[in-house]
């Protein structure tokens, strides 16, 4: 059993770090919350970062060197992760568009795509977000009913509404799944774009979550245009493409970039302070347990890390680490405040004020814990798949039945 | 990073799961349920055959000279079909006559001489003394060993000693971490063996009175690494039931059908099965992080052979319960085999320490840090 690197992996990790000590003094500062969503020069110093990431090689590390990339693999993906976070630097901006949706073009886009966006989106030039979920379309994605209606001169008619739109309200470009043919089963007839995000009838409102904040957002489509050559990976073929960046989603989330934060010594400091509460059996139990969810998250991850250098790609039991560690930092956060009483609210003076608000959302995030637990019974479990009334039926007759029920 | 198995390892799996594949353990475990006093098969030859007895002691002593990760590989095997083999005694017990050079460690790297160690809890947080465990929930405190030189008296008595019927050694860890070795038929010691609840397992109260033993010179460090070698242990076989109860429980789901639909199409019974798995693998990961610690991250030890012991336990107890109830109430009666790994879950919780110390040791090295 082997912690460390390959003499490879060590050359690398230590070419990453030396860049990162020449080049940290530019770098702005990491944000506790996410609070900088909503602040423009902070954002604008998170791109000229990317921007430079690009430039010395720290961006794009898994996308093929002919398209800007360093063409390496997930596990030197993972070594820029964690020399970004031992810097105690920010990492990339756009996460969404170079983990997720920059993979997706370079799978099925067309040249003209790939030459027009992918420079842009790795330097940080123009941010991209994903128009994927919808009020009615989360966990069941391919019940998307956001329209794209072809009209004369070729081009598209979008109508419709998406959620959860991470970035929304500084991206340049997004990439959205769209129902082009409502008569054949669902998850037949939806169509990728790439949608101009300054198009008229494209309007982007904040989505305020319990923090308080506004890290998503509301898209609306109001008869918004689509020229036919942004369709990515062909009309009606939008499921597969749409998988496509489910799986880089996963990936993405496997390589774990820098985490939440949530770790079982820092939790174990915030009741340690109180020498009550450190005798109280209730309390040790309770963290006690806490703390070995995360201890056995951060071995979990060592195993993935050493699959992937053996050339697998985490699977979908990887979901049964976001459970773990949503549920653990839940409890964390109800214990701390157990422990210091309703000052752990406190949202001027408190760390643990907006984890709390935080938490409840994550628990969907990414598809809900119930759908993580359905995929991973069925997939890794090879557990029998729920009977299912979507099957085979035009996805119009689909959403009658729907609205008769 | 590298975590997969060595050829040596892998090696060492397989031969473990051929071994125990000869004997039919569960069906014997069941027959003894059933008279209450049926024998089960002895795997002492085999294990004697497959060098267990040695794993843990150095090559220059006659052992294998093996880490406590591969014993943990072998010991979850055994845990996959609750096999009587006694590791839980023997390898802690080899773990503090090797750190202490006895000389008699090739009789028993042979096999020839069965050791079995005391479970003797190191001082916690809230339990400053060595002690161990008690009838009930009483923690007496650990035997005391007193005498000039090599030559000691043991006085004391613990409770519910795994594998300590027909040892022929005791290692005993006094209340001040200095510890003893005492012949089982020396004058003083009664090894009383109790009511197995769970039969594949063989427990007793053993007790002291004044019985002549030899001092071992180790540590109270190396004392307490037994302590976390047996919680290494337990938690390795635990995540071997663990994965045979989820795999019959699967195999199940899959072919009983209610409502005309497989069972195991219910979310109901598919979340509560991918519970058993997510705990199952959280378990498997802290064997990764014990074994890793023992050789390379000391200071880490303690925290992790603690965490894998509490998180296994969790899981094991878990994984009991839910085998039943995907079962229905076949799986709650004779006819079947959950109860047997219920048994097992229910004795396994309480031995050495039980859960709980394990989960407030984990609490007591974050809250110190």
């Amino acid at each position: 059993m082997d912690l460390n690197d390959s003499p490879e992996q060590a050359a690398y990790r230590e070419q990453v770090r030396s860049w990162l000590e020449a080049n940290k003094a530019a770098a702005p500062p990491v944000r506790s919350t996410r609070a900088g969503a909503e602040d423009s020069e902070y954002l604008a110093a998170r791109r000229a970062w990317q921007g430079k990431l690009a430039e010395g090689g720290l961006a794009g590390t898994t996308w093929p060197a002919e398209l800007g990339g360093q063409g390496k693999g997930p596990i030197e993906q993972v070594i820029v992760n964690q020399e970004l976070a031992r810097a105690q630097v920010p990492g990339i901006l756009d996460v969404i568009g170079l983990g997720m949706l920059g993979p997706c073009l370079i799978a099925h886009g067309t040249d003209a795509q790939k030459q027009r966006h992918l420079g842009p989106m790795l330097h940080g030039d123009e941010v991209w977000c994903q128009l994927f979920s919808e009020p009615a379309a989360g966990s069941d994605l391919a019940a998307v009913q956001t329209r794209a209606v072809v009209q004369d001169d070729g081009s598209f008619a979008l109508n419709g509404q998406k959620v959860w739109t991470t970035n929304a309200q500084f991206a340049s470009f997004g990439l959205l799944l769209a129902r082009t043919n409502p008569d054949v089963p669902k998850h037949k007839g939806m169509t990728m774009f790439i949608v101009d995000m300054s198009a008229p009838g494209v309007t982007v409102r904040g989505l305020r979550q319990i923090s308080g904040e506004a890290e998503f957002n509301e898209v609306f489509f109001d008869d918004a245009r689509v020229p036919a050559e942004n369709v990515v990976g062909g009309v009606d073929n939008g499921w597969a493409t749409a998988l496509t960046v489910l799986m880089f989603e996963r990936l993405t989330i496997g390589l774990g970039s820098q985490g939440f934060g949530y770790d079982a010594a820092r939790f174990a400091r915030a009741i340690g302070s109180d020498p009550v509460a450190r005798k109280d059996k209730a309390v040790r139990k309770a963290i006690g347990e806490i703390g070995t969810d995360l201890l056995a998250l951060r071995f979990a991850s060592y195993r993935g890390l050493s699959a992937l250098s053996q050339g697998q790609i985490p699977g979908p039991e990887s979901g049964l680490a976001k459970v773990t560690t949503v549920n653990a930092a839940i409890a964390a956060g109800d214990l701390i405040a157990d422990v210091l009483g309703p000052d752990a609210l406190d949202e001027d003076e408190s760390e643990w004020a907006y984890m709390i608000s935080f938490l409840p959302g994550l628990k969907s995030a990414g598809g809900t814990e119930q759908i993580l637990r359905n995929t991973i019974g069925e997939r890794v479990l090879g557990l029998p798949p729920e009977p299912r009334l979507d099957k085979g039926i035009p996805f119009s007759e689909l959403r009658t039945k729907e609205t008769v029920a | 990073m590298d975590l997969s198995l060595t050829d040596e390892q892998e090696f060492l799996r397989e031969a473990a799961r051929g071994t125990l594949s000869r004997f039919k353990v569960i069906e014997a475990a069941r027959a003894a349920l059933d008279d209450g006093l049926g024998e089960l098969p002895d795997l002492w030859p085999a294990a004697r055959e497959a060098g267990w007895p040695g794993l843990l002691i150095s090559e220059a002593r006659g052992g294998a000279g093996l880490g406590v990760f591969d014993a943990m590989l072998v010991a979850e095997e055994t845990g996959r079909v609750l096999a009587p083999v006694p590791f839980l005694g023997l390898l802690p017990a080899t773990a503090l006559l090797d750190a202490a050079g006895y000389d008699g460690l090739e009789a028993i790297a042979a096999g020839e001489v069965r050791p079995v160690w005391i479970p003797t809890r190191p001082p916690g947080d809230l339990e400053m003394n060595w002690t161990v465990d008690g009838p009930g929930a009483a923690r007496p405190a650990a035997p005391v060993i007193e005498g000039d030189g090599d030559s000691v008296r043991v006085t004391g008595r613990a409770a519910y000693v795994p594998d300590a019927p027909g040892a022929d050694l005791l290692v005993v860890v006094g209340v001040d971490g200095t510890v003893a070795a005492v012949e089982a038929d020396a004058d003083g010691v009664t090894i009383e063996q109790v009511v197995r609840y769970d039969v594949t397992r063989a427990v007793a109260h053993v007790s002291l009175k004044d019985a002549p033993g030899r001092l071992l010179s180790v540590s109270s460090d190396a004392a307490a690494d037994g302590w976390y070698v047996a919680q290494a242990l337990i938690a390795a076989e635990a995540v071997g039931t663990v994965q045979t109860t989820l795999e019959m429980s699967v195999q199940y789901a899959k072919e009983r059908f209610t409502f005309g639909r497989a069972i195991g199409s219910y979310q109901a019974i598919k979340h509560e099965l991918t519970e058993v798995l997510r705990r199952l693998e959280n378990a498997r990961s802290l064997l990764f992080y014990a074994g890793w610690a023992r050789d390379s991250g000391p200071d880490e030890w303690p925290l992790a052979a603690s965490a894998a012991r509490s998180a296994a336990g969790g899981a094991l107890d878990f994984a009991s319960r839910s085998n039943i109830n995907v079962h229905g109430g076949i799986g709650a009666t004779w006819e079947h085999d959950a109860p047997l790994y219920f048994r097992r879950a229910q004795l396994t919780r309480r031995l050495a320490g039980g859960h709980g110390d394990a989960t407030d040791r984990v609490a007591e090295r974050l809250l110190a840090a």
